[in-house]
């Protein structure tokens, strides 16, 4: 019996492993044939950036349940922190890869830094107060880092919160530049390494779901008095859940910033935020093979609609509508049902069904 | 039946089995009193509990017999008096704390993870007791899968116990009501207590499946060697398992004794009945 449900898991955990996988070798495939139009190779970091968004704030919305609108905060945390690292390390670490690999975990650690002292306030809220506190917090991490001026020069970082408050060497260089944001990165991102954090957090938040730390949490959001009544401290686990997700999105946003060469922290606000949610309900509360499935064809949509010029946010809007009304209304299922019964549908829900799977 | 004989009266105006004489009690409560503003919820209970005891806890609707519960696991703080678990009291304490010191209780309105498999119901009451640290947890290092593997035979023994191997794997939410109740004792049984709190474990049971319950009470306390203090209306499970019982009726103690004092006596009738 226990040989079954571990295979269960198992086999629905591969589904999204092979997934990933075969994505990205037929991706990298086609780009080292040439095939890929260069916009959209273009898109293929941030693709991954936004997989890794959506499978984290999974962790604190489907699996904790609590509603989070301050995402993007860290991604900024961990983007910020990243391009501050890979800068001041270009001397001493002759490796992109290995650069990029330290600027990566520095921008996990400071998000997660970030996420407990947000969280040890804001998790003992609920509800809809919790998203208003979440929100909150998300614009004043977005503004501290819109207000923050680092340069490096010959004797080290020098933090500003104020331009001419900063104290430099002549020689020195910006590297965050208030409002301005960053300047002059050095692009070091690559897909490969996207690739591996998407891996790397599957791995993590699949792990979690199927051990008893996942199923504390889980039980936490099923019945919170049930919970404390078998002995389990509700705080301790979701603030562990909210750590882990913010971390995760700072590897994410250190990815990101290392792949424009200028990026400012208005990036990082309320609609990120919002658009990560967006993927992560439309891919299912929970579920995790949903997020990374709607995180990508959600991302690359807006990109296919652009020959639609002004109407393209309409579009965009009216397609979330739909997929909305389809996934959950059981009229349109049940109409659906109806008309693949008819025939006239049958090529249309062929496609549909090889598109998600 | 054969239990009640060997019940020994203790100055404190309780009952105490024989072979629960010279142990520290499980439970011993003093003088327990909560108020919520200006009403008095519970006053001046008292109660102790042998190791091996079944307790009952009755009265009528509105008693007080919920709050009492929700004192004795730390859910609310008392205004007044004290809880001891084994001798330590659990003021301050929070319900996750109290658990871990020994109480294990049930719900009046069943409260299961609906979303989860029963046999996860059951291994969330044995977190404590799986040896797995946070980092593992996320990366299932060696010695993850023998501790899991662990967890879900010993998770399934106790499922085995209350009848219940065959629905391990469905949802808690889609099982008979029936069932979740057992369901909930095995759960509270995962996290190994000292004593079993039952909050109406018998309500919306049909006559055999109450029948079964009794049976099952007895075997719980027969096999883990726990005292159980169950609040019940329904009477004959009262008087069929229950060793001694207290009546409370607008949160004081009206009478306590054994089942066969307690239905003939006049104070109980009348908080019932009403006044002749």
């Amino acid at each position: 019996m226990r040989k079954n449900l571990t295979r269960k898991h198992r086999s629905s955990n591969l589904k999204t492993f092979v997934l990933v996988t075969a994505a990205f070798i037929v991706m990298q495939l086609l780009s080292s044939m040439g095939m890929l139009k260069s916009s959209v190779k273009g898109q293929l970091i941030p693709i991954c950036v936004y997989i890794v968004l959506a499978v984290s704030l999974n962790l604190v919305v489907g699996v904790s349940g609590e509603l989070s609108l301050g995402h993007a905060g860290f991604m900024g945390v961990g983007a910020f922190t990243g391009v501050v690292v890979a800068a001041s390390l270009r001397n001493m670490v002759g490796n992109d890869i290995v650069r990029l690999l330290i600027a990566m975990v520095c921008g996990g650690v400071m998000a997660g830094i970030a996420g407990g002292i947000i969280g040890i306030p804001v998790l003992r809220l609920q509800g809809d107060y919790l998203a208003i506190v979440t929100l909150a917090f998300g614009e004043i991490l977005k503004n501290i880092i819109g207000n923050l001026y680092i340069g490096t020069d010959s004797s080290g970082l020098h933090f500003a919160l104020d331009a001419s408050n900063i104290h430099m060497e002549p020689a020195g260089k910006m590297i965050l530049n208030g409002p301005m944001g960053t300047t002059g990165v050095e692009k070091i991102a690559t897909f490969g390494v996207g690739f591996a954090l998407i891996i790397f957090t599957l791995i993590v938040v699949l792990n979690l779901i199927h051990s008893k730390e996942g199923r504390a949490i889980m039980a936490i959001r099923d019945n919170r008095i049930a919970a404390e009544s078998v002995g389990l401290n509700v705080f301790s686990f979701k603030i562990k859940a909210f750590v882990v997700s913010a971390f995760l999105a700072g590897t994410a946003g250190a990815l990101y910033g290392l792949n424009y060469s200028a990026i400012t922290a208005s990036k990082f606000d309320f609609t990120t935020s919002i658009n990560i949610l967006v993927f992560v309900v439309l891919g299912g509360m929970g579920n995790i093979f949903g997020s990374v499935v709607s995180a990508t064809l959600l991302y690359i949509l807006p990109e296919m609609l652009r020959s639609l010029y002004d109407y393209r946010m309409i579009m965009y809007a009216i397609v979330l509508i739909v997929v909305m009304l389809f996934t959950w209304s059981p009229q349109a299922k049940n109409w659906i049902q109806l008309a693949s019964n008819c025939g006239v549908m049958k090529r249309f829900l062929g496609q549909r069904k090889e598109a998600e799977s | 039946m054969g239990n009640k004989k060997r019940l020994v009266e203790i100055p404190s105006n309780t009952f105490l089995r024989e072979e629960d004489l010279g142990k520290p009690p499980v439970l011993d409560v003093r003088n327990l009193g909560i108020d919520f503003g200006g009403l008095t919820a519970v006053d001046e209970f008292n109660i102790t509990i042998g190791q091996t005891e079944i307790a009952g806890l009755i009265g009528p609707n509105g008693a007080g017999k919920t709050t009492i519960f929700n004192l004795l696991t730390g859910v609310y703080q008392p205004t007044r008096g004290c809880v001891l678990v084994k001798g330590v009291d659990i003021k301050g304490k929070s319900a996750a704390h109290v658990n871990r010191m020994g109480v294990a209780r049930t719900f009046q309105n069943i409260r299961l993870f609906s979303q989860m498999s029963a046999l996860d119901n059951v291994k969330v009451g044995m977190h404590h007791d799986i040896r797995c640290s946070f980092v593992s947890s996320m990366l299932h290092l060696p010695g993850f899968y023998k501790e899991e593997e662990k967890a879900n035979e010993k998770a399934m023994q106790l499922l085995e116990f209350m009848g219940l191997s065959e629905v391990a794997e469905m949802p808690a939410g889609s099982l008979p009501y029936g069932i979740q109740r057992r369901l909930e004792i095995v759960r509270a049984l995962a996290t190994k207590p000292s004593v079993l709190l039952l909050d109406e474990p018998a309500a919306g049971m049909n006559p055999s499946e109450t029948a079964e319950l009794m049976e099952q009470i007895r075997r719980i306390r027969d096999t883990f060697h726990i005292a159980i203090l169950l609040i019940e209306h329904d009477m004959n499970l009262v008087m069929g398992v229950c060793e001694t019982i207290a009546v409370v009726n607008y949160g004081k103690i009206i009478a306590k004794g054994t089942p066969d004092q307690i239905q003939n006596n006049p104070d109980v009738i009348e908080a019932y009945l009403g006044k002749g």
